[in-house]
């Protein structure tokens, strides 16, 4: 479904990416680990476009997307639950889930919030708050259902665990995991290499923006060198 | 009522008349700037060229013999502000577009040469000598104590109150109800998410100085007909003025823009009637620099507040 081939990635003269070939498939939720400063967040923000791959290509289902602006790139059937949640503080959580379907019918928009709704039920009892007055895991959980308003057919989720209490973080790998059942594929950045790789198909790791390994989720989390690395020994 | 009391509330209704124009120029300052965090230097000269296109068109539409006024003024206000509307999106087309992502400061002396080469152009195509059009609308409503004073609210002034309010009301609507006016608030807030949610920034930003220019055109139709002149430098000092309204009331926030207006026209007025009307420019100027000193986001501005 996601295709990335060859891609490097520049800020100004400062190589990001080198050479990064991964796959995602139907129906798979894939993991990318690594650690700080690997480049997990710009192989993310590369297949959105912003910023574009110097060079290499991105296919998404069959088409080419590598080169699209942004605002193109994420009406194709691809959504994003970014790096830091990046709701709109200011807005309700309505008017941000709303955000999320701006190019779909009212009716669709309103199937959509129910089935968000009825999957975040906190969300439903914060509707007209504003979002920035909300604790990280529900802003977190508005981000996703942000996402899921315009029914993507693949979420990007860029590290969905980070800052939150661990039993946020369980509700939130369990949500990724009944998304991929509704059919959504998962491409998933995560520090939490433990949580990400179990519930994973198949997993990449990433370090100084190559891909230095791939796998299943089982493999990878039995290697040697990923426990040493990323899993605390 | 007293005469001093009288007197006073004649003021403020000249007061609160300039104070409306003011808020109407000062929402294009303050939504650009909530959008893209950039002033539109050129936005004063958007007010002149609406002012100067509906002194055009009811010029001419009374030289080929047209006598209904309403409808004259109702032609002259659409296409005011249509033409105006093109030229703010020229200006961001031209100005500040591909600017886009260099140091702030480029595009702020862009726009700053795109306000001399408008106020030069209209210059070159208009003199630069005051147009005048004879008062279109006259008559006015008294009140008070022949005897004392006799406040007169006149049916322009009226007019100005009624269709600023008009045009706040409808913006507000638009900016809290409508799809695109609830993106416009997402784009103020986090340009780059709102793109990932595949909406075009771009065409938000160029809508925010559409309707910017737009509501600048109708100021420029009201003042253009209550002053009853018009020169190529009307836009500088107008543009200063509502400027200051929308820093006074606090730049990004829209009805920080309407109140920052109302205040300074009021305080304009009331300034020029107790003292010497040299002292108004101090005196609104002075307020600006100490709603700065002691609330620098204004009065109705949100602080800066840290992402956590």
């Amino acid at each position: 479904m996601l295709q990335i081939n060859n891609v490097n990635t520049h800020y100004g003269p400062i190589q990001a990416l080198h050479d990064v070939s991964l796959e995602v498939k139907k129906g798979e939720i894939v993991t990318l680990i690594g650690a700080n400063g690997a480049g997990k967040t710009t192989l993310m923000m590369t297949i959105c476009g912003d910023p574009q791959a110097t060079s290499g290509e991105i296919l998404f289902d069959g088409k080419p997307i590598s080169g699209m602006p942004t605002a193109q790139i994420m009406r194709q059937g691809l959504a994003i639950v970014p790096e830091g949640r990046r709701v709109f503080a200011r807005l309700t959580v309505q008017e941000n889930l709303h955000m999320g379907a701006y190019f779909r019918t009212k009716a669709e928009y309103e199937e959509t919030l129910e089935e968000v709704l009825l999957l975040f039920p906190r969300l439903r009892e914060r509707i007209n708050q504003r979002a920035g007055t909300m604790s990280g895991g529900e802003q977190q959980m508005l981000a996703i259902g942000r996402a899921m308003m315009s029914k993507p057919r693949m979420i990007l989720l860029d590290e969905p665990s980070l800052g939150l209490a661990p039993i946020i973080i369980q509700q939130i790998f369990q949500i990724i995991q009944k998304l991929r059942d509704d059919g959504v594929t998962i491409f998933l950045v995560e520090q939490n290499a433990n949580q990400a790789l179990k519930i994973a198909d198949r997993g990449y790791v990433l370090e100084n923006g190559r891909v230095v390994l791939s796998g299943s989720g089982a493999d990878l989390l039995d290697d040697e060198n990923v426990r040493k690395a990323y899993l605390g020994g | 009522m007293s005469e001093a009391s009288l007197y006073f509330l004649q003021q403020l209704i000249n007061g609160l008349t300039i104070g409306s124009t003011y808020a109407l120029i000062a929402i294009g300052y303050t939504m650009v700037y909530g959008i893209i965090g950039m002033i539109n230097f050129a936005h004063g000269e958007i007010y002149m060229i609406g002012s100067y296109i509906s002194f055009i068109v009811i010029a001419g539409l009374l030289g080929m013999g047209m006598v209904a006024l309403p409808v004259i003024l109702i032609i002259a206000l659409v296409i005011a502000v249509f033409i105006a509307s093109t030229y703010g999106w020229a200006v961001e087309r031209v100005a500040y577009r591909p600017l886009r992502g260099s140091n702030r400061l480029i595009p702020l002396i862009s726009a700053i040469g795109m306000s001399i080469f408008l106020q030069n152009y209209v210059v070159l195509a208009q003199g630069s000598r005051d147009v005048a059009l004879a008062p279109q609308i006259s008559g006015s409503w008294t009140f008070g104590d022949p005897q004392l004073f006799e406040v007169s609210l006149s049916y322009m002034q009226l007019i100005i109150w009624a269709v600023t309010l008009v045009c706040m009301t409808a913006l507000t609507l638009f900016i809290s109800r409508s799809r695109m006016g609830r993106a416009c608030r997402a784009c103020s807030e986090d340009q780059g998410m709102t793109n990932l949610l595949g909406i075009d920034t771009n065409r938000t930003i160029a809508m925010t100085f559409i309707i910017g220019a737009a509501l600048a055109a109708v100021a420029g139709l009201l003042l253009g007909l209550y002053y009853g002149v018009v020169n190529p430098f009307v836009g500088f000092i107008a543009g200063l003025k509502a400027f200051t309204a929308a820093v006074l009331g606090g730049i990004g926030s829209i009805p920080g823009a309407m109140l920052g207006g109302l205040i300074l026209g009021v305080t304009e007025a009331l300034t020029s009637a107790y003292f010497p009307s040299e002292y108004k420019d101090v005196v609104s100027f002075g307020l600006l620099i100490l709603i700065l000193l002691f609330r620098p986001s204004g009065l109705l501005g949100k602080p800066e507040v840290e992402k956590v």
